[in-house]
């Protein structure tokens, strides 16, 4: 599935949910410094192989390895971003990173800043997260993902309740951190966004990943 | 920066007891920074332990004696289920929005996280304690008899047993379904003896007529036991999916 040398790699990965199986033998690889466009149906297994792959799920059968690792041993090069924000309500956007900055052992707030600064916030604004509007949450999500400069970019719906514009600035951000080495899976509905930005359109379809090529019209979903 | 996970055991075992101690005072900072804004926790357990203090009192009109015999039971009940109020809380926070996922894909320790929602509550249960506990000695018209400074060892070692199997309890009754009922059916049973130690240790003070030095060992031996279990057994109830 790459040309660049693999740095996540699934081997015949299932997960099953009591008789459901979610996952059934996903086998496939993601190279390092590409943009992956995840597509399927709700269903199709993809946020499933996105939590593997984070290390919140572990897999019914087969393995997935990142960086060489098992995926909890590599989490210091991976950034998570889920459909909920993970971020506490009640406190403020610079709040909320400067605690997960301490799990990272960041004990300055020049990350935090940065970040926020990345996805077009201000860091100042001392407003709690549970006021900001969905688009605002959903940017304070992403700093929150790459508050550590990770490797890896593992991002389940972004653009979910997003509007047209702020998508548009996103996928630009996640293009230059595709330019400066990162690895980006991205879980979408919105495949139209990605095109001209994912380098790959993995399509799954009933578990299983049905094809992976270049562009979305071959991908099929268009 | 460590390059290993929080969830093997030789990762755990070189993360630096610096790095442990920063996480768990960011997460216990962060904690009371929230319950102070809401207030969630300590409000609901004021009401509810003041709701007993009154009560009881008008229901009973105890002889000074009467008082120091029943007193640390009600005194110790009234603090264990507002405890529980309190408890119920502690993850509910952490479910809101999935932020325990993020908890849970950084390196950052379980032990520290428990270890930090423990003293979260202790904090918690202690201020709770410390503003119920002039009222009760008031309307019930305590004086000990025994030596009174034994009851802050009781206090400080009983609460400890409560909140640190109370955090516990309250994680693995998470996902459960009906989890605010789960919590007492798991923790009660299990504290029985330190409420045992709680209840007559108290009552052996306030009446002079026993030495509550037994029911202090007591006491500390079920916190070092139950707090190395809770230690030992959080990592499992954190990837438990």
């Amino acid at each position: 599935m790459t040309d660049a040398p693999p740095i996540i790699t699934a081997t015949n990965v299932i997960k099953q949910f009591g008789r459901f199986a979610a996952l059934r033998g996903v086998s496939t690889e993601f190279g390092a410094g590409k943009f992956y466009a995840i597509l399927g149906d709700n269903g199709a297994g993809k946020t499933t192989l996105l939590r593997i792959i984070a290390g919140l799920a572990r897999p019914t059968g087969g393995c997935v390895s990142v960086l060489g690792m098992s995926p909890r041993d590599a989490c210091r090069e991976i950034g998570y971003m889920a459909h909920a924000s993970l971020l506490y309500d009640e406190m403020s956007g610079m709040e909320n990173l400067r605690y997960f900055a301490r799990l990272y052992g960041i004990d300055d707030d020049k990350h935090g800043d940065q970040a926020i600064r990345m996805v077009a916030l201000d860091p100042t604004l001392s407003r709690p997260v549970g006021q900001y509007s969905q688009g605002m949450r959903q940017r304070m999500s992403l700093a929150r993902a790459i508050l550590h400069d990770p490797k890896i970019l593992l991002l389940d719906e972004p653009f979910s309740n997003v509007d047209a514009q702020s998508a548009r600035e996103m996928v630009t951000l996640l293009t230059r951190m595709r330019d400066a080495g990162k690895t980006i899976l991205l879980v979408t509905h919105q495949a139209s966004l990605l095109e001209g930005a994912a380098n790959k359109f993995v399509r799954m379809g009933a578990g299983q990943v049905v094809e992976c090529t270049n562009s979305l019209s071959a991908a099929g979903t268009l | 920066m460590h390059k290993q996970s929080f969830g093997g055991g030789d990762a755990m075992s070189l993360l630096s007891s610096t790095t442990r101690g920063t996480i768990t005072r960011a997460t216990l900072t962060k904690d009371i920074r929230l319950e102070w804004r809401s207030k969630d926790a300590l409000n609901s357990m004021l009401f509810f332990s003041l709701l007993v203090v009154v009560i009881f009192s008008l229901s009973f009109d105890p002889l000074a004696e009467e008082s120091r015999r029943i007193a640390g039971g009600l005194v110790w009940v009234a603090f264990l289920f507002a405890a529980v109020v309190a408890l119920n809380q502690t993850w509910a926070r952490e479910l809101r929005n999935q932020v325990l996922d993020a908890y849970r894909v950084s390196p950052a320790p379980p032990n520290a996280l428990f270890m930090a929602k423990a003293l979260g509550n202790f904090f918690i249960v202690s201020l709770l304690e410390a503003l119920m506990t002039p009222l009760f000695i008031i309307f019930y018209n305590l004086r000990a008899l025994g030596p009174a400074w034994q009851l802050i060892p009781i206090g400080l070692l009983g609460t400890w047993a409560l909140v640190v199997n109370g955090t516990f309890f309250a994680a693995i009754s998470l996902r459960t379904r009906s989890r605010e009922l789960m919590l007492p059916l798991l923790l009660f049973p299990i504290s029985i003896p330190a409420v045992l130690g709680m209840v007559a240790g108290t009552t052996a003070i306030l009446t002079g007529e026993n030495s509550a030095h037994f029911w202090i060992v007591l006491l500390l031996t079920y916190d070092v036991v139950f707090t190395t279990a809770c230690l030992a057994l959080f990592e499992k109830v954190l990837e438990a999916e």
